[in-house]
């Protein structure tokens, strides 16, 4: 039943969209094979698809310098982790709270969350407080407390699925049987709404990852050994020399593959993502919907 | 009726305001760490907004600081800076809008018009994927082309003509290497964004219409478009509210801080970053972010006053 008009829109949408992907993806083959070229030939020749010759050097120093990037690994995952955790626990909590269509003061709270949206001090004062008045300054927390913690958006979002996908009768009957608030949270809640917490702790956990921010403002040379992945990547972007006055044993600039390290390490931070991203994909694309649709 | 006992109605002041509490106690201490985070993290710091009012020092700490009046507000405006940081916020995002619009709606066009499952479903995760790096990587993406020493265009620029492009030293490129890195690593969101109002679209019209003899042009002009123009101005307007506000990852981390590049690098977010953690200029960072704040919280309102006017579901509160 297709028409000849139509063969001709999909043969041209396939083509349109084909390119685009290639132009998504090109970029980070470029940056896999920067990562496994020479480095000779990648400082006279440049980064090709292409290499007149492979090398897995910077990979090597990778592993000989596994004490600076292994323990900066490791920051990642456990600030990840931590940061993630109680992001999610924390917002469920709260918009259990504010499910509660009877709660005394309920307008009061979703305005208190609402207005976060809408203004905030602004970066001097929220980095005068969290190191005049919290001591944040090269403490791991630095990582993982400031803005990142909670969203107002995100709690709105996990409010309205508890308020409109779970049928209040649930918790009557619950109550009934003499359960307490906190069961019902429990094992009522937070069972069903899996997915919408899933999708929260997802891309949350993608934003503690992809972090290098805070680390920018929290973390100083006094707090190198707390140092995640990002930051690494951006200080070898600040500052070629990081990488040799941080190394263990003595290394000479001139002899370090730098040009390809630096790619070598940031396909090292993304592998992570890449790997996971496919099996994902669906739940990254809905929750970046979800919270887009409203600022 | 036993429902009915359980119920604590406090609307109808029945029970005692022991039992009330008791009752919604445990939802309260539930919300606490989350109320208490959001204290600290959102509303403590507008303590902090008289620092734009005081001549700081971090020893004395922000209390004890000096009150200057404006002096810090005369500073910003005087300098050139004010007008570039402005200009530039002000005019990335307003092109960048509009441009993402364009591209997002055409790509989710597209997108809908594919019928094979996994051909679709490799497209939408090859064109997201950039959306999900840190503008650090994507920093050492662009580099990986751009690098003086090795970058594949730098070196196939100077393959052709024998001269080296300094990328990083010369403000010329920038506009268009931002907004292309921009839309490369947006298109995706867009396309995400647009898409799921298009599948709410009902399929009966274009069958109609292609019964009718509309081409897929016509189809796309007469129905789709039509149908996505409140998705569309919402996005519009709410971006709108936004303006003030720059991508600080993408600014500070794509040109790399280079000085030269600064005059169409520089936003109010780069700027305030600079002077409060590089030129240890308090005052004048504290003034910008202050105005930045202010400014855009007037345009947010008044962007959410709009939208509520059009369409009271899209809005913002």
């Amino acid at each position: 039943m297709k028409s000849k008009s139509q063969k001709r829109w999909q043969l041209a949408a396939n083509v349109i969209l084909m390119i685009n992907s290639l132009l998504a993806l090109l970029p980070f083959i470029l940056l896999i094979i920067a990562s496994f070229t020479d480095e000779k030939v990648a400082m006279t020749d440049g980064f090709s698809y292409f290499p007149r010759k492979f090398s897995t050097a910077a990979f090597g120093y990778i592993i000989q310098q596994w004490a600076m990037i292994g323990r900066a690994y490791m920051m990642t995952i456990v600030v990840t982790a931590i940061g993630t955790s109680l992001s999610v626990i924390f917002t469920a909590m709260l918009a259990y709270m504010l499910s509660q269509k009877k709660l005394p003061g309920r307008k009061i709270f979703n305005f208190y969350i609402v207005f976060t949206m809408l203004f905030n001090g602004g970066v001097v004062p929220t980095y005068v407080m969290y190191v005049k008045t919290f001591h944040l300054k090269n403490t791991i927390w630095g990582l993982i407390i400031p803005n990142l913690l909670l969203s107002g958006f995100m709690i709105m979002l996990v409010r309205n699925y508890f308020e409109n996908s779970i049928p209040g009768e649930l918790y009557e009957a619950a109550r009934i049987d003499g359960a307490d608030e906190f069961y019902n949270f429990f094992h009522i809640a937070l069972p069903l709404s899996v997915p919408i917490l899933a999708t929260s702790g997802l891309m949350t956990g993608l934003s503690y990852w992809n972090d290098w921010t805070n680390g920018l403002y929290y973390l100083d040379a006094k707090g190198k050994q707390l140092y995640t992945i990002q930051n690494i990547l951006n200080n070898i972007n600040e500052n070629i020399q990081f990488l040799a006055s941080n190394a263990t044993g003595g290394i000479n600039i001139g002899d370090l593959p730098t040009t390809t390290v630096r790619m070598a390490i940031a396909f090292v931070g993304i592998l992570p993502v890449l790997i996971i991203y496919p099996f994902f994909q669906k739940y990254f694309a809905k929750g970046l919907a979800m919270g887009a649709v409203k600022g | 009726m036993a429902l009915k006992k359980k119920d604590p109605a406090p609307a109808g002041n029945k029970k005692s305001f022991g039992a009330a509490f008791l009752h919604w106690l445990p939802f309260y201490l539930m919300g606490a760490p989350g109320l208490i985070y959001i204290f600290i993290n959102n509303y403590m710091p507008l303590a902090g907004l008289q620092i734009a009012f005081k001549n700081f020092n971090f020893a004395k700490g922000m209390w004890k600081s000096p009150w200057i009046g404006f002096k810090n507000f005369e500073f910003l405006f005087k300098s050139k800076d004010a007008f570039v940081i402005i200009r530039n916020t002000l005019l990335y995002n307003i092109a960048w809008i509009l441009i993402g619009m364009v591209i997002g709606v055409g790509a989710a066009i597209l997108l809908n018009e594919i019928t094979n499952a996994v051909a679709k479903k490799f497209y939408q995760t090859a064109i997201l994927l950039p959306y999900l790096m840190s503008m650090v990587v994507i920093a050492y993406l662009v580099y990986a082309y751009l690098s003086p020493t090795s970058g594949l265009i730098t070196k196939a620029i100077e393959g052709v003509t024998g001269n080296t492009v300094q990328f990083y030293q010369q403000p010329k490129f920038w506009p268009f290497i931002l907004t292309f890195v921009h839309e490369w690593r947006g298109i995706g969101f867009g396309m995400i964004l647009y898409l799921s109002s298009l599948l709410g679209i009902d399929p009966t019209f274009y069958e109609a219409a292609s019964l009718d003899g509309a081409t897929k042009w016509q189809q796309i002009r007469l129905i789709t478009i039509p149908l996505l123009k409140p998705t569309i101005l919402m996005l519009l307007i709410l971006n709108l509210g936004q303006v003030f506000r720059s991508d600080f990852g993408l600014f500070y981390q794509v040109p790399m801080m280079q000085s030269p590049l600064f005059p169409v690098t520089q936003t109010i977010d780069t700027y305030v970053y600079r002077a409060l953690m590089q030129l240890n200029n308090v005052g004048m960072s504290a003034a910008a972010s202050f105005v930045q704040s202010v400014v855009g919280f007037i345009f947010i309102v008044t962007a959410n006053k709009i939208v509520t006017k059009l369409d009271e579901n899209s809005a913002l509160f």
